[in-house]
């Protein structure tokens, strides 16, 4: 189970970038004067907004540069609105926004459909390198879920059989 | 152009999309040479990011030859080939002048407790990654370095990510001559931490995961000791036991969010989001340091609330550092180091996936299969 370490003396570059003030139970920051001004550092030249931008309401602004990879639509772009109106430090802002995620894979869903694509899943899933790697752990998964769902529609058709009885007895 | 498109949980594909273009007067576009999928990617592929949008394209470890510039890059030129760390910092704010580049105000209006960072959702500032054939790389005066004549672009791939964060870990324990360290995680990074903390001069290294063929990897390219937990009866009451009954002196969290080995946490943690992921690793960290010691976090978490044992922290005197690695600070070091032959990052690639197969790429990094460590993804216009 074990290998014990070699002497370190022999690894390549043991001790090279040991520093003996670097002791982070006394933490040092490099600061200046200046930086106790707050927020006032000669901003970059600010990017184009040409797509809605959701800033954080912990900032006053939209950053110098940002991202433009999806901008907020549809029902998730609604949910993703109304989390920005609360804080980082709310769950109001972050459970909202994985629900809104949640929503989005539909819209994905939907968008695809829309453009005449059929999402193939099982490629999505990577289920071909599951398969090829890994083919007894997935059958043990498929078989699992197989036997789950057998006992489940097992159990809720137990429960309900009663009930048609007693029905049919009066 | 093709790239990784990301469709929801656990569901990605390559996609035909836009060619990115120059949006900033510091922007560049690079054309992508090689692009990784990291373990924090992970976090995101299994929707625990908040804000994770559909249609958005991951990958924050590239390298990529400089194919566009805007009017204000002065730094880079066209057809360099460089290594772009995967955070984007404005070399301006209050963040970055202190070395602080992977916390950035200026480029993620998103939230402000975490900078820009390429390819990783739009809770760090919504920019598309390099998962992709080409990538626009704002504020190219600051963060893309051109990569060193000689230097093998599979080393170049991983100084953009893997290797800073693995440095970093060390760096910010404070590793002193002799020091016991314990990682937890033997993924990439953690198994880069424990080569690592021996530049520090620790004096035991310990590693501590529950995949067999990854502890086996460790031994190998870390020269540590390395434990599967799921034959230790505890693993902080194994670390106190083989410390002399005293705890490590540095304990260093590689895992983050997706962490196994605990039920409550992963209930709790992965499966109902109640938590900002699982915290095991940081649990069995504070546990298993000594008193007065240091626990230094690069496992990544998601916002907002995290069960810790805070009361072990405060009773024990723990200082803890976390932080994203700051990859331009770091880079001048570690180059060197790579170029020394002390650091061999490229050792740690175990698989190598064409981009048009990323969703098998994903599966096969995130089921840990075919005994992956490492995967790199090269696109079809990479070149070389």
């Amino acid at each position: 189970m074990q290998t014990i370490t070699r002497d370190p003396n022999l690894l390549p570059g043991w001790g090279i970038d040991a520093d003996p003030d670097n002791d982070p139970t006394y933490p040092m920051r490099q600061r200046t004067p200046e930086d106790h001004d707050g927020y006032s550092w000669v901003r970059p030249t600010q990017q184009p907004i040409t797509v809605e931008v959701l800033h954080s309401n912990e900032r006053p602004n939209v950053s110098a540069v940002f991202g433009t990879s999806s901008p907020p639509s549809g029902l998730s772009g609604i949910i993703r609105r109304f989390a920005f109106n609360y804080s980082e430090n709310s769950y109001l802002h972050w459970l909202p926004l994985l629900f809104a995620d949640r929503v989005n894979v539909v819209e994905g869903i939907v968008e695809d459909l829309a453009h005449g694509k059929v999402p193939n899943i099982w490629a999505e899933k990577g289920y071909k390198a599951q398969w090829k790697y890994d083919r007894v752990g997935m059958l043990e998964k498929i078989a699992a879920a197989a036997l789950v769902t057998t006992a489940a529609v097992f159990v809720l058709s137990r429960k309900s059989a009663p009930k048609k009885h007693s029905r049919s007895a009066r | 152009m093709l790239a990784m498109d990301f469709r929801g949980p656990k569901r990605v594909r390559a996609s035909q999309k836009p060619m990115p273009e120059i949006k900033h007067p510091e922007d560049a576009i690079v054309r992508v040479t090689r692009t990784c999928i990291c373990g924090s990617d992970l976090h995101l592929y299994n929707g625990n990011v908040p804000d994770t949008r559909v249609g958005m394209t991951f990958g924050h470890e590239f390298t990529g030859i400089v194919e566009e510039i805007g009017s204000e890059v002065t730094k880079l030129k066209v057809g360099d080939h460089v290594l772009v760390p995967f955070n984007i910092a404005c070399g301006k704010c209050i963040f970055c002048k202190q070395g602080l580049f992977g916390n950035c105000h200026e480029s993620n209006p998103e939230a402000t407790a975490v900078g820009g960072i390429f390819g990783y959702s739009h809770t760090a500032g919504g920019h598309n990654g390099g998962q992709a054939e080409y990538a626009r790389v704002p504020y190219a005066n600051v963060g893309p370095t051109v990569i060193p004549p000689g230097m093998d672009p599979d080393d170049a791939v991983l100084l953009t990510d893997v290797v800073p964060t693995g440095y970093q870990a060390a760096e910010m324990a404070g590793i002193q001559k002799g020091d016991t360290v314990v990682v937890f995680g033997a993924g990439p990074v953690g198994i880069m931490a424990a080569r690592c903390a021996w530049l520090f001069g620790a004096g035991r290294v310990i590693i501590i995961d529950h995949i067999d063929y990854r502890l086996e990897f460790a031994r190998n390219y870390a020269n540590c000791e390395a434990y599967n937990f799921r034959e230790l009866e505890d693993p902080v009451l194994f670390i106190k036991k083989t410390t002399d009954w005293i705890g490590a002196d540095v304990c260093i969290d590689a895992v983050g969010a997706e962490a196994a080995g605990n039920a409550m946490q992963t209930i709790t943690g992965r499966k109902l989001l109640l938590q900002a992921g699982s915290a095991t690793a940081v649990h069995w960290a504070i546990n298993a340091v000594r008193k007065g010691g240091v626990v230094s976090i690069v496992g990544v978490y998601g916002p907002t609330d995290n069960l810790v044992p805070i009361g072990n922290v405060l009773n024990k005197g723990l200082t803890i550092r976390a932080n994203q690695a700051s990859v331009k600070r770091l880079l001048p070091r570690l180059i060197e180091h790579v170029q020394n032959g002390v650091l061999n990052p490229k050792g740690l690639i175990t698989h190598r996936i064409p981009l048009e197969e990323v969703a098998d790429g994903y599966r096969i990094f995130s089921a840990k299969l075919d005994n992956c460590i490492k995967p790199v993804l090269i696109s079809p216009s990479a070149g070389i």
